[in-house]
């Protein structure tokens, strides 16, 4: 069992370096910047499907995560604690060895927090508000959850669009690259594209893995209990709110840590990442991807991204986004990838074929 | 805080708290004949002004505004049978997200039509810088107009849903589909119909406050969250409670402006619906056994 | 290895369309980012339409410096990360010989280090002043500076004996950059801001606002945004009977606004370029032949008035073809040094004087103070007020 669990990632992995191998023969290394970009929304995309699809809980709310990371983490990389050098607690920061100095493109003096320690902050950060807003919000049912997370969302968007010390609506410049370790280095540098994609796709195959894993063991069969029926799951003794709270809290961290990441890839954040389109956009690509089915979601999000964001839709994104989903919703409900003249395929069976939910 | 500012905030947020309830109303009309949201809901409001706008042109406003009722409710009839009347047993998010997709349509389809510009009717009494005055305090007549229409609209629609045939029909589709075409309703038709309703309802919601808010092909969007917002503050389905919940936040908007900078009037607004919900999880008139028999 | 290239190859144009039209003669690819849609579609879509426009006139023409135009024109929906992602396409892909646009500073800031280290030339629609400042040699802005605009209204202010000033601006680039520049400069005019709001863009209606500003006192405000709610803002502050002179940014000088709030419009003043008053300008003015001429063409081709913001993306052309002109080559250095020494270049805006220094290139004399009597701007003068 475990085998054949594990195959479709050992796919994905071939999948991930056949693509590289084909981009570089067919000379366009450059479609890797956009795949990179596609594979850090993916990890928002997967989780969501692990909360939506699984669990049973919308989540309007989602963006709002992603820009908590992003942001977090700008801010603390490039908020200059120079001009408050010799401060106390600048100083017991610095003998920690948790800031970093430097000099910006323009030769001023830099003393910003490590990259390190502000991703750490950042998904702390996430994982915490995560937690306190998830423990009311998920007691909501339906409609009311809707508009709950929906209410989150809007009021991330309305305070980073808001709070000047973000940059309100130009949002943050100039973040710097992040040093993972050796020579690994999260930045949008083109000579480094190559290995910034492999990076990215890296946490989006440990994420699957981590996700396919989760949903066959046991913690999945009671996900799936309370989707079928909550009343009935609580009753034969699931501890329903404390599983959709821990579902909660790990796919808000993974949307967390896609933001974090794509933002110091893209050396910038602005508040459209925090947007209600943007978490719409996450939910409707987990719905065309198959609602239970994290397979289809990262197919199609990778898919929907990259198009989008190459602007090969033009001024027609939003509608041709639009169409879609209707298109899906109205012909294929369970999702294009689910489509039972795919699951007769028998190769793709083992791809497609696990994880719908009874 | 003099009197006269007091009152001014108030009437700042009675202007608020119309144009939302007036969108809210309309959410609830599909919500009790189907259980859904109709996300697309703000675009109804949307196209009631623009197309109240473009036929203004031609004849005059009354004329423009019944004309712009009748084509949104055409459009919305269409859309129901184009896109929710055919499909078989829908689960609540699906359709959910039909009406997400079918709302960016629209938004598209308007922009394609009538571009980036913003529109708006003539005020209906007066102009732009006309006033009812008492003592310092100013009202723009139009507000006295939604407001005055609002209620109108809540009014005729619960004599419908409760005296009318037509309406109790609808109504009982709403309590319980099978039961309903048990006793002969075709609960399509109904569907139908409080589509054609709403979009009615969003369309003379989008002449009236056209005046005061102005149209552009994205102003559904906002409106429609805000009016989302109203309707569940007071409780699905509760035309009435969402007058009250429209009047409630807009005065909670308009006087958190008065102590805190006007960039965080949404986020307080929110962060109170959200407390709201966490004590009344079905909104402030709603019914919680009522609402539990509508969930997914 | 070969065969797999050439299937890749196929795939990837099949799939995503890869490969632009082929045209004649020598060639120079420009691309553009606008924000034709989202929220900022007010700006980008004349800007879109302009450059279309004008490519499609100059190519019938000969082109610029001889070289036929090959347009890229991309949408990025006024998103920083669709912006960034559509800047290293152009750039790395399309190598592209220089970007117009993106029409927003927030967009602009965050694609200014890619233009520099792709050494491509990229010409802002936006005002930021943080565009052009710190330098990067290959960035440049078209759009005239907000801290000009604000010393305009500063000096009309003062001439008016105004001293205590209210402010409200949205929460958009375009809102904060004005913003930024009042609280900046007032106190070096001896004026005080005493009440400073920021409203949202989507606000439908303003009445609180404004109330709080008639709280305040105010003997005049300031309101810098792009949206509909600057016409909101004045008829909410008629109608609660604030009758003090309202400023407002050259972000109004858009007409759709002023038909738009109707007999509130009447009175405000603002800075804007000379576009919107083109028709008045006495017969020597020097910008009057290139303002005419870009306000017709624009206006009988889309059937809509002419805004400012189009002149940005006609400014931007202009200037590039200049430079193309100047060097008489398509070396990306040659062409960057001869814009960054381009002089007296009138454009829409006003007069370019490029330097080393001033990527910006535009004076304080590129806004004209302006007011609108009886539904269309005229140029403001100190008697016309008194009545």
């Amino acid at each position: 069992m475990a085998r054949r669990r594990n195959l479709p990632i050992v796919v994905l992995a071939l999948a991930v370096i056949a693509v590289q191998l084909a981009s570089a023969a067919a000379g366009k290394p450059q479609y890797l910047t956009q795949l990179t970009m596609a594979g850090y929304y993916s990890l928002v995309i997967v989780g969501l499907t692990l909360l939506m699809g699984y669990t049973g809980q919308i989540s309007l709310g989602h963006a709002g995560f992603f820009a908590i990371g992003g942001y977090t983490s700008g801010l603390l990389t490039t908020y200059n604690l120079h001009p408050r050098g010799g401060g106390g607690l600048v100083s017991l920061l610095q003998a920690t060895g948790l800031l970093v100095a430097g000099q910006d493109l323009y030769g001023g003096d830099l003393l910003v927090v490590r990259p390190w320690a502000a991703c750490l902050i950042a998904m702390l950060v996430a994982i915490g508000i995560a937690y306190l807003v998830g423990k009311p919000v998920l007691k909501l049912r339906g409609h009311y959850l809707a508009m709950a997370t929906l209410g989150f969302g809007t009021i991330v968007y309305k305070v980073v669009l808001g709070s000047s010390l973000v940059g309100a609506a130009d949002g943050i410049s100039d973040i710097p690259a992040f040093p993972l370790f050796g020579g690994v280095v999260v930045t949008g540098k083109s000579a480094l594209r190559v290995h910034n994609y492999y990076l990215a796709w890296g946490l989006v195959l440990g994420a699957m893995a981590l996700l396919t894993n989760l949903v066959h063991s046991r913690v999945g069969r009671a996900l799936r209990a309370i989707h079928g029926a909550e009343d009935a799951a609580n009753a034969m003794g699931v501890d329903t709110a404390r599983y959709k709270l821990n579902m909660f809290v790990l796919s808000a961290a993974l949307a967390a840590l896609g933001g974090v990441f794509l933002t110091h890839y893209n050396g910038g954040i602005g508040p459209s990442e925090a947007s209600i389109m943007k978490s719409v956009r996450y939910v409707a690509i987990v719905a065309v991807g198959g609602m239970a089915n994290l397979w289809g979601a990262l197919i199609m999000g990778v898919l929907l991204n990259f198009l989008s964001l190459r602007g090969s839709f033009g001024s027609y994104d939003d509608a041709v986004f639009g169409l879609i989903l209707l298109a899906i919703m109205l012909f294929a409900p369970d999702g294009l990838l689910r489509v039972e003249l795919v699951r007769r395929v028998p190769g793709l069976r083992c791809v497609f074929g696990q994880e719908r939910a009874p | 805080m003099s009197l006269d500012l007091f009152f001014q905030y108030l009437v700042a947020g009675i202007t608020y708290g119309t144009i939302y309830a007036i969108v809210a109303i309309g959410f609830n009309i599909i919500y009790n004949t189907t259980g859904i949201i109709n996300f697309a809901q703000g675009e109804f409001v949307m196209l009631g002004g623009m197309i109240g706008v473009t036929l203004h042109a031609l004849v005059p406003m009354p004329v423009a505004i019944a004309g712009a009722v009748v084509v949104t409710m055409l459009v919305g009839a269409l859309i129901e049978m184009l896109f929710i009347r055919w499909l078989r047993r829908p689960s609540v998010l699906r359709l959910i997200i039909i009406t997400i997709g079918l709302s960016i349509g629209i938004r598209e389809l308007a922009l394609l039509l009538w571009g980036e510009g913003v529109r708006a009717l003539p005020y209906f009494t007066g102009t732009a810088v006309t006033s009812l005055s008492i003592g310092d305090v100013h009202i723009s007549p139009q507000v006295l107009w939604v407001l005055g229409i609002s209620a109108v609209m809540v009014a005729a629609l619960n004599f419908f849903f409760a005296r009318t045939l037509l309406g109790r029909q609808m109504r009982a589709c709403a309590c319980n589909r099978e039961a309903a075409q048990l006793c002969g309703i075709s609960a399509k038709n109904m569907v139908t119909l409080s589509f054609v309703l709403s979009a009615g309802i969003g369309a003379l919601a989008g002449c009236v406050i056209s005046p005061i808010t102005y149209v552009q092909y994205d102003s559904g969007t906002s409106l429609a969250l805000k009016g989302f917002t109203v309707a569940i503050l007071g409780g699905l389905g509760n035309s009435m409670a969402a007058i009250a919940a429209g009047l409630l936040l807009g005065s909670l908007e308009s006087f958190s402006i008065w102590v805190m900078p006007a960039a965080y009037k949404d986020v307080i607004a929110i962060s109170i619906l959200l407390l709201i919900l966490f004590v009344r999880p079905t909104g402030l008139f709603g019914n919680a056994e009522a609402a539990r028999l509508k969930d997914y | 290895m070969k065969a797999l290239g050439i299937t890749a190859t196929f795939i990837f144009t099949t799939i995503l369309g890869a490969g632009a039209p082929q045209a004649k003669g020598p060639t120079i690819k420009i691309g553009a980012i606008f924000s034709t849609t989202g929220p900022a579609a007010n700006l980008g879509g004349p800007e879109a339409r302009t450059l279309e426009m004008l490519v499609q006139e100059a190519n019938q023409k000969g082109g610029i410096g001889g070289y036929q135009i090959d347009l890229v024109l991309k949408d990025s929906g006024s998103s920083p990360e669709k912006a960034i992602s559509l800047a290293k396409r152009l750039i790395e892909e399309d190598k592209v010989f220089a970007i117009i646009g993106p029409s927003t500073s927030g967009e602009t800031l965050k694609i200014k280090s890619i233009a520099e280290e792709g050494k491509t030339i990229l010409l802002s629609c936006a005002a930021a002043e943080a565009i052009v400042n710190p330098v990067a040699s290959f960035v440049f802005k078209v759009a005239p500076s907000d801290s000009h605009a604000a010393r305009r209204i500063f000096e009309q202010m003062k001439k008016m004996g105004i001293s205590k000033i209210g402010l409200l601006s949205s929460n958009t680039g375009f809102g904060k950059a004005g913003k930024e520049q009042v609280e900046k400069l007032a106190p070096g005019f001896g004026i005080q801001v005493v009440a400073n709001e920021v409203y949202d863009k989507d606000a439908t209606d303003l009445t609180a606002v404004v109330t709080k500003l008639k709280a305040a006192g105010v003997q005049a405000f300031i309101n810098w945004s792009i949206e509909p709610a600057q016409a909101i803002v004045i008829k909410n502050a008629r109608q609660v009977g604030l009758s003090i002179p309202i400023f407002q940014s050259h972000g109004f000088g858009n007409i759709q606004y002023a038909k738009a709030a109707g007999p509130a419009a009447e009175g405000v003043i603002f800075p804007a370029s000379r576009l919107l008053v083109a028709d008045t300008l006495p017969a020597d003015d020097k910008q009057r032949s290139v303002l005419l001429k870009y306000k017709q063409s624009y206006e009988s081709h889309y059937k809509e008035d002419a805004s400012t913001f189009g002149g940005h993306a006609h400014d931007a052309l202009l200037l590039l073809g200049k430079a193309v002109d100047k060097a008489g080559t398509l070396d990306k250095e040659k062409v960057r040094a001869a814009l960054e020494n381009l002089q007296g270049v009138v454009g829409t805006a006003g007069i370019f004087n490029f330097s080393a220094r001033d990527h910006g290139g535009l004076g304080m004399d590129a806004f004209e103070m302006q007011t609108v009597k009886n539904g269309k701007f005229v140029v403001f003068s100190d008697t016309a007020a008194k009545k």
